[in-house]
C-alpha cells in the first residue's frame, strides 16, 4: 500500500470522520485488481473483502440495500442479470431494507429518506434510518464515490460497494467487476458466515417493506420470514416496472 | 479544351477568390478506412511492428487520429493548429471519422464537444493559444461532467501583443480544471500521447477529458522521426456504458437522468455536494496515473539519474535540455534530465525519488510565469535546490548556452 506523505497508511473506516474527508484515492489507497478486494483500504483478497461486508451486513443495525439507477431501469443485459441474484443477497440478511437510488438530481425541498438516498445528500437517509450497514450496487462511479465519502464524513455507517467496474476506494470495503455472478457469490458468503457462526442481529426477520412503495409491491409478500421478495417478473424485467415513472417532487 | 471550358475549372467562393481546397477524394478514397480491424490498445500502443517515418508533429497527429476510431471532430482554426485540424479534414474524407465540422468559435466548439461527449461518442477537438483561452470556461467544466474527450493543444502566445510564435504559458491555465494533461516532447510523443489519452480518460475510474499539448511550431510544423504501426488497425469504438456517469441516452427512459446538472439548486448540502464532486473529479485525475505507467510507460523519463546537477523540462524544451546534457558530457560535466511527461495527474512521487540525490535543480521554460518550477517546488522537499529558469518566451528558441550558462552556476 502506498503511504502517506506524513508517513501514515491511511484507513477508510467507518466515520463520521469530519467534514470533507478526503478522497481515499489522494491519500495513497488504490484500486483492487481482479479476484482482489479493498478492505478498509487495504487490497485483500475478494473473499476477503466480502466476508467482512458478510459480517457488517449481518450484524450491524438497520442493515441496508441501495440500488441505483444501474440495478433499477435495466438498461443492459448486464444490468437484467443482476436483479435475480440481488434479491437473494436481500433474503440472506435478516431484517435488511432497500432503499433505492433512483437518479442523481438533488430532490427539493427536501428528500423522503424511507423512500430514497440520493447522492446529493445521502447523510440524510444514513441518520434518518439510523443505517449502519449499507451496500451501494449499480450506482454510477462517480455517483458512488460521492456518496461514499459524504457518508463516510458524516455518519458512522458500514459503507459497502459491490462495483460492476473498478472498485471504490471511498467505501470500507469493495469488490471490482461485479456482475450476476459475484453477486449470487456474495450470498453464498452471506450464508457461509452464517454457519460458521455469526448471528444476524435480525435473526427471524425478513425484508423490511421501505424505499418506495412500488419497490416493496413488486415482491408481494415482502417482509415474510423467508423475505419471499421476488416475482417471477424481476429477473426478466429488472427492478423497472412501475419506477420508470420516476421521482415527481423535483418536478418544475 | 477550348477556352470557355478553362474558364469553368476555375471555382470561387463568394467573394470572388480562387478556391484552392483540396480536390475531392477518391472513390475508393474510404477503402482504408473500411478495413480497419479493432485491436487492443495493448496491441496498437505497445505491440504491433512499427516503421519509422519522417513526418511534421501536425502529421504524427493525423497518424494518430487515424487509428483512434474518433466518432466526431469539430473545432475552430488558429495559428498553429490549423494544419492539423485541416489533416484531420483529409481523415474525415477518407471515412475514418464519422462527423467533422467547424464550430462558430472555441467557445461554441468545447460546448458542442461537452455535448457530444456526452452523448457517448468519442470526440476531438484541437486549439492554439487565444482559442484555447476563450474556450476555457467550457474547457474547465469538462471534467466536473466527467466528459471523455481530447483537446490537442498546440502552445502558442496569448498574451498582448498579438503574436503566433511558440509559448507555452496557457498550460498554466490547464493545470487546475481537473482534467489530464500531456506535454509531447516531440512528433513521436505526439502520436504516443494521444492514443494513450483516448484510452484513459475513457477508462471508467476515470472518465475525464485529456489534453495533449504541443509546443506550437517546434513540434507541429517541423519533422521529426515517428515510428508508426500498421494503418489497418484502430484503438476499439469508446463503450460510454462503462462510465463513471451516465451518458444521455435519447433512446432509453430515463433521459431525464441527465436533463439538468445535479447541482445547480443551492443550499448547504449542495456545497457539501459540490464540495464531494470537486474532490472525486482529482481522485479520479489520480487514478490516470495507473494507466499512464502502462501505456506510456512512466509519468517522467530520467537521464543520468545519479547526476547532482538535474535539468526538469516538459515539451519541447526536454529536447533543448538533451542537447545541454550532451554538450555538459562533452566538457566532463555530469547533468541528469527529467523529462515530464503527465503535467496532471503531476508525478510528485516520481519526481521526489528522482531528484532526491540532487543538490541542483534547473528548470528551463519556454514561458514568461514559469509555471513548471512551481509545479516542482510544491512537490519535492528542499525547495532551495530549485533553480527557476532559463526562460524565454515570446516566441523565442532556448539557446542551449543559456541552459549550459545555468548548469555552470552562472546564473
Amino acid at each position: 500500500m502506498v503511504m502517506m506523505n506524513r508517513g501514515a497508511v491511511y484507513e477508510v473506516l467507518p466515520g463520521p470522520e469530519g467534514i470533507l474527508p478526503p478522497a481515499a484515492t489522494v491519500m495513497g489507497v488504490c484500486l483492487p485488481e481482479e479476484g482482489e478486494g479493498l478492505l478498509h483500504g487495504r487490497i485483500v483478497s475478494e473473499e476477503e473483502a466480502m466476508r467482512s461486508a458478510a459480517i457488517a451486513m449481518l450484524t450491524r443495525r438497520n442493515p441496508t440495500l441501495f440500488p441505483g439507477p444501474l440495478m433499477l431501469w435495466g438498461w443492459t443485459e448486464h444490468t437484467r442479470d443482476k436483479s435475480a441474484p440481488f434479491f437473494e443477497v436481500a433474503r440472506e440478511i435478516p431484517g435488511v431494507r432497500i432503499i433505492p437510488m433512483p437518479d442523481y438530481r438533488p430532490i427539493y425541498p427536501k428528500i423522503d429518506p424511507e423512500a430514497v438516498i440520493n447522492p446529493c445528500h445521502p447523510n440524510l437517509t444514513i441518520w434518518h434510518n439510523k443505517i449502519e450497514a449499507c451496500v451501494l450496487i449499480g450506482v454510477h462511479c462517480h455517483f458512488a464515490n460521492v456518496t461514499l465519502k459524504i457518508i463516510r464524513g458524516g455518519t458512522n455507517c458500514f459503507t459497502i460497494a459491490l462495483c460492476a467496474e473498478a472498485g471504490h476506494e471511498d467505501a470500507m470495503s469493495s469488490v471490482p467487476n461485479v456482475g450476476a455472478e459475484k453477486i449470487a457469490r456474495f450470498a453464498e458468503i452471506l450464508r457461509l458466515v452464517k454457519k460458521e457462526g455469526v448471528k444476524p442481529l435480525y435473526a427471524g426477520q425478513g425484508i423490511i417493506p421501505s424505499g418506495w412503495a412500488q419497490v416493496a409491491s413488486l415482491g408481494g409478500s415482502a417482509g415474510g420470514q423467508n423475505g419471499a421478495f421476488v416475482d417471477n417478473g424481476l429477473s426478466h424485467h429488472g427492478l423497472s416496472h412501475d419506477l420508470e415513472h420516476g421521482l415527481d417532487e423535483n418536478e418544475e | 479544351m477550348s477556352e470557355s471550358a478553362v474558364i469553368e475549372e476555375v471555382k470561387t467562393n463568394p467573394q470572388g477568390d480562387v478556391i484552392t481546397s483540396a480536390p475531392p477524394p477518391k472513390a475508393d478514397a474510404k477503402k482504408g478506412a473500411a478495413s480497419q480491424r479493432v485491436v487492443s490498445p495493448d496491441y496498437l500502443m505497445l505491440q504491433a511492428p512499427r516503421e519509422a517515418v519522417f513526418m511534421t508533429g501536425s502529421e504524427a497527429a493525423k497518424e494518430a487520429i487515424r487509428r483512434a476510431n474518433v466518432d466526431i471532430a469539430i473545432s475552430y482554426p488558429i495559428t498553429p493548429q490549423s494544419e492539423t485540424m485541416q489533416q484531420v479534414g483529409y481523415l474525415y474524407a477518407e471515412g475514418y471519422l464519422k462527423d467533422y465540422y467547424r464550430g462558430e468559435e472555441e467557445y461554441g466548439v468545447m460546448s458542442a464537444i461537452a455535448g457530444a461527449s456526452r452523448a457517448g461518442v468519442r470526440c476531438l477537438t484541437a486549439t492554439a493559444g487565444p482559442g484555447l483561452i476563450r474556450g476555457m470556461e467550457v474547457i474547465a467544466s469538462w471534467p466536473g461532467g466527467r466528459l471523455p474527450s481530447m483537446l490537442l493543444i498546440m502552445c502558442r502566445v496569448i498574451n498582448a501583443p498579438l503574436a503566433i510564435q511558440p509559448d507555452n504559458v496557457e498550460l498554466s491555465y490547464m493545470l487546475n480544471t481537473g482534467g489530464i494533461l500531456f506535454h509531447a516532447e516531440n512528433q513521436q510523443d505526439f502520436y504516443d500521447y494521444i492514443l494513450a489519452g483516448f484510452m484513459i480518460g475513457e477508462k471508467p475510474e476515470v472518465t475525464l477529458p485529456v489534453a495533449v499539448a504541443v509546443d506550437g511550431f517546434f513540434v507541429t510544423h517541423a519533422r521529426g522521426w515517428v515510428s508508426l504501426p500498421s494503418a489497418d488497425i484502430k484503438l476499439p469504438p469508446r463503450d460510454c456504458y462503462h462510465e463513471a456517469v451516465p451518458m444521455m441516452d435519447n433512446e432509453n427512459p430515463p433521459i431525464r437522468i441527465s436533463r439538468d446538472a445535479p447541482i445547480q439548486k443551492s443550499n448547504f448540502i449542495s456545497y457539501h455536494m459540490h464540495a464531494s464532486w470537486q474532490q472525486e473529479v482529482w481522485a479520479a485525475q489520480a487514478r490516470a496515473n495507473k494507466w499512464v505507467k502502462r501505456w506510456m510507460g512512466s509519468p517522467i523519463e530520467v537521464v543520468n539519474p545519479t547526476a547532482k546537477t538535474i535539468i526538469v523540462a516538459s515539451g519541447a524544451m526536454v529536447s533543448q535540455s538533451r542537447e545541454a546534457v550532451r554538450q555538459a558530457s562533452e566538457q566532463g560535466i555530469e547533468v541528469g534530465l527529467v523529462k515530464i511527461k503527465s503535467l496532471r495527474p503531476f508525478p510528485s512521487q516520481e519526481l521526489v525519488e528522482a531528484v532526491d540525490g540532487a543538490d541542483r535543480i534547473i528548470v528551463p521554460e519556454f514561458n514568461y510565469v514559469g509555471w513548471l518550477a512551481k509545479e516542482v517546488r510544491s512537490a519535492i522537499p528542499r525547495t532551495e535546490r530549485v533553480i527557476s529558469g532559463p526562460r524565454v518566451f515570446g516566441g523565442m528558441t532556448m539557446p542551449t548556452e543559456l541552459i549550459m550558462s545555468y548548469v555552470k552556476g552562472r546564473r
